[in-house]
């Protein structure tokens, strides 16, 4: 039984364009390989964070939205600890009101990327 | 009787007499679910030094306060806000 999941997780400033993208990519191949899919990803780029995590003050967030089976969130955590280019992560999972939020701003994110 | 009562001097003037009726705003537009992405939104139920407003002051039903609750906790956890400032707004 698939559930609906959300993580947002900040990778340090300290990294280059392409190791973060390898990151990100590393963590999207974990969630297919164990057989989830990954539904949106969102990339937030380089923010100030509101208060200083291990020295540093921004980060790179990135969002992604994923159906998956409730174990492998577990793989999934294990693996952020893991990597040190984690700062911070932090694994929601969606309930229908959520879902239907999540949807409504992907459609709008859509119309104003076609305009756009 | 008037007159007495006319009498009696305020040393300072009852400051506010009408209280707006409060309402929760998540029931009033049907808003089911509270993002903790979008600190903007968040903002309004926090004060300057970035604690959380009690449901007497925001006026919200105590279910959608506690999903307001969590919420704020995910965001700063995220640092996305604060979780003690001197100057927020």
């Amino acid at each position: 039984m698939k559930n609906h999941y959300e993580t947002v997780f900040i990778l340090t400033p300290v990294l280059s364009e392409a190791q973060v993208k390898e990151a990100v990519q590393k963590f999207k191949d974990l969630i297919v390989a164990q057989g989830g899919n990954i539904v949106h990803e969102e990339d937030w780029g380089m923010r100030k964070l509101a208060y200083p995590i291990q020295k540093k003050s921004t980060g790179f967030y990135t969002l992604l939205e994923f159906e998956a089976e409730p174990g492998v969130i577990a793989t999934l955590e294990t693996a952020y600890r893991r990597d040190e280019r984690v700062i911070r992560f932090l694994t929601t999972r969606l309930d229908k009101y959520a879902l239907a939020y999540a949807e409504k701003k992907r459609k709008k994110l859509e119309e104003t990327s076609k305009e756009g | 009787m008037a007159q007495n009562s006319s009498e009696i001097r305020y040393l300072t003037p009852p400051s506010v007499e009408i209280q707006k009726k409060k309402y929760c705003r998540f029931r009033k537009n049907r808003i089911k679910f509270i993002d903790y992405k979008d600190p903007e939104f968040l903002k309004k139920f926090l004060n300057e030094q970035g604690k959380i407003l009690p449901r007497r002051v925001t006026g919200t039903s105590l279910k959608y306060q506690r999903k307001v609750g969590q919420a704020i906790k995910r965001a700063r956890h995220l640092a996305l806000l604060p979780y003690l400032t001197d100057l927020l707004k």
